[in-house]
């Protein structure tokens, strides 16, 4: 319990320090006004209507795309899988930009159309990968979820070139990610449109510690493995779907964030999930931390960030499995 | 005869675009107290019995019941606490501790979101005791020896709480001693707790003296059935196993020895 409370305190100091951080610097006191509304000003706007909703977003989206990740390395038991490596991203990402070039660009609609687009997504890669063979290889399985990813994101750099349509145009934030366009508006409708596939998750924390020794010993531990897994792709692709819609494809959290935690915290998914979500959340407004400040008044894409931290981790993962 | 476990009756089973049944008119009841083997060649249809018996597969024709009910309209939750299943292998991916993973065997009895209550974890403590591995209870499975290993996965099924344990080649993997603590385990079981025990095992010695009957496949179809004393014959085990043998007598149950081929003619260490 209190290692609990220690990892929530840090997350909350993390949170409150991304909020500080900034081109415009604002001190603690600043801050804690700002939260408190007892004062007003500049200082008190950019915290309350830019900063917050921002470090709030990220905290969000990186806690989903981390529980999704836990998620999905059980279900297709592989530990190199993520939201991004399954191609999910890169299929929200091709529904969502596809929504926006339709003239569907209520922030309301676009999760939708990203959620079809990632299910569209994870079909093709299934498809692909039983290609080779009646049993499901998960290593061809990844590797049709990369190829899959490729190819949505260059139907979705064809899209954003040809489109007349001014929101679509913002290529670099669909395709590495930013929290450039947060809101409380995009809270909300991350608040809305996450809490069930979040809850739906969290309720399968115990199927998902089976399925990871395999499909047979799930079953016959008492779950039903073929409804356990549809309900499972459903809620990974509309996470993945809510966190794309708001924030571009960023990758490697989801892959890195649940190795992390359960080398260091828990391995059974009851306490493994809430703690992916809390740190991945807080992973993230670091990295967006740094990608809004590292070169200021530049901004670098989060996901430039998250791959650069991402990819070595991938690297000694990959060694780590082949040994 | 008391309430049967497991009941098959008149059972075939064809995978969908095979040319032939890969299990042929299968009879089996197992009650509770019972041990009873199912051998046969590579192919013969032992696993996809199994898989039958199991709600796994639906058969082509004929009728599976467990507990007096037909297997179908049982939820996989609902088997799973009657039955334990141990198979050959299983690769843990992310290792667990071996407490952790005998408390998957509480995991049919347990709410979505329900915390163990005290007799889940009296069960597991119960499980690890009984199969010997209350010692290791905090080590993480990635050490364990293989021995180790299997009577952890038994523990598993223990703490379901079963009336019928099924293990599918449990054995293969395993050194002589380890091999025979896993049957002895099972037949104290199957003796003192009225478990019922379906043993699948290429090892007919060894099933032949710890099993109350025994089912010899070949192709499918059950090529003999019946106590040990019965099946385990040279003209039935050469037939299914298509190489000679001899069968002589150890403490009452008789054991094959597959000759060489220069002794098939000769025949020396058959049966007097």
């Amino acid at each position: 319990m209190t290692r609990w409370l220690v990892l929530i305190a840090a997350v909350a100091a993390i949170l409150l320090g991304a909020v500080a951080l900034g081109p415009a610097p604002l001190g603690v006191g600043d801050v804690w006004r700002g939260l408190t509304g007892s004062a007003e000003g500049p200082a008190a706007t950019i915290v309350r209507d830019l900063r917050l909703p921002r470090v709030l977003l990220a905290f969000l989206v990186g806690g989903s795309l981390s529980v999704t990740g836990a998620a999905l390395q059980a279900l297709v038991r592989n530990p190199l899988a993520d939201p991004y490596l399954l191609g999910l991203s890169g299929g929200a990402g091709l529904g969502a930009v596809t929504a926006i070039a339709l003239q569907l660009t209520s922030p309301w609609a676009v999760p939708v159309a990203a959620l079809v687009g990632a299910i569209g997504a994870i079909l093709l890669v299934y498809r692909v990968a039983v290609v080779t063979g009646s049993v499901l290889d998960t290593r061809v399985l990844l590797l049709g979820g990369v190829v899959v990813g490729a190819f949505a994101a260059s139907v979705m750099g064809a899209i954003m070139a040809l489109s007349p349509a001014p929101e679509v145009r913002n290529a670099l934030m669909w395709l590495l990610g930013s929290f450039g366009r947060a809101s409380w508006q995009a809270v909300a409708v991350f608040a809305v449109y996450a809490v069930i596939p979040l809850s739906m998750l969290y309720g399968l924390a115990r199927p998902l510690d089976l399925l990871a020794l395999g499909e047979e010993p799930a079953r016959f531990l008492g779950t039903d493995v073929e409804r356990t897994k549809r309900v499972l792709y459903l809620t990974a692709s509309a996470l993945t779907a809510v966190a794309v819609s708001l924030s571009g494809i960023i990758g490697f959290v989801g892959l890195v964030v649940p190795h992390a935690v359960r080398l260091t915290w828990a391995r059974l998914h009851r306490a493994l999930l809430p703690a992916a979500f809390v740190v991945g959340g807080a992973l993230m407004v670091i990295a967006d931390a740094l990608a809004r400040t590292a070169f200021a008044p530049l901004e670098m894409p989060v996901g430039v960030v998250t791959a650069l931290i991402g990819v070595p981790v991938f690297v000694l993962l990959v060694r780590r499995w082949a040994s | 005869m008391g309430e049967l476990i497991v009941r098959a009756d008149a059972v075939w089973f064809r995978y969908s675009g095979a040319e032939a049944d890969a299990v042929r008119d299968i009879t089996l009841s197992v009650a509770p107290g019972e041990l009873v083997g199912i051998v046969g060649p590579n192919g013969s249809g032992k696993t996809t019995l199994l898989r039958l018996v199991l709600g796994v597969l639906q058969p082509t024709a004929g009728a599976v019941e467990v507990a007096g009910q037909p297997v179908a309209r049982w939820s996989r939750r609902g088997l799973a606490r009657l039955v334990g299943v141990v198979a050959q292998r299983e690769e843990p991916m992310f290792p667990l501790r071996v407490d952790q993973t005998v408390l998957f065997g509480r995991y049919p009895h347990l709410g979505p979101l329900g915390a163990p209550r005290r007799h889940d974890l009296e069960a597991v403590q119960n499980a690890l005791d009984r199969c010997d591995v209350a010692d290791l209870a905090e080590r993480w499975v990635d050490t364990l020896s293989g021995g180790e290993w299997q009577r952890v996965r038994i523990a598993r099924a223990l703490a379901q709480e079963p009336k019928a344990l099924v293990l599918d080649e449990a054995t293969a993997n395993l050194d002589i001693r380890h091999e025979m603590e896993v049957f002895e385990l099972t037949a104290r079981l199957v003796r003192q707790e009225g478990i019922a025990a379906i043993v699948v095992t290429h090892h007919l010695n060894l099933v032949a003296r710890y099993a109350d009957r025994i089912v010899v496949m070949d192709r499918g179809a059950a090529r003999a059935s019946g106590s040990p004393g019965d099946v385990l014959r040279k003209d039935i085990l050469e037939e299914v196993f298509e190489w000679p043998v001899a069968v002589t007598q150890w403490g009452g149950v008789p054991q094959y020895v597959p000759l060489r081929r220069d002794e098939s003619g000769a025949d020396r260490a058959a049966t007097p």
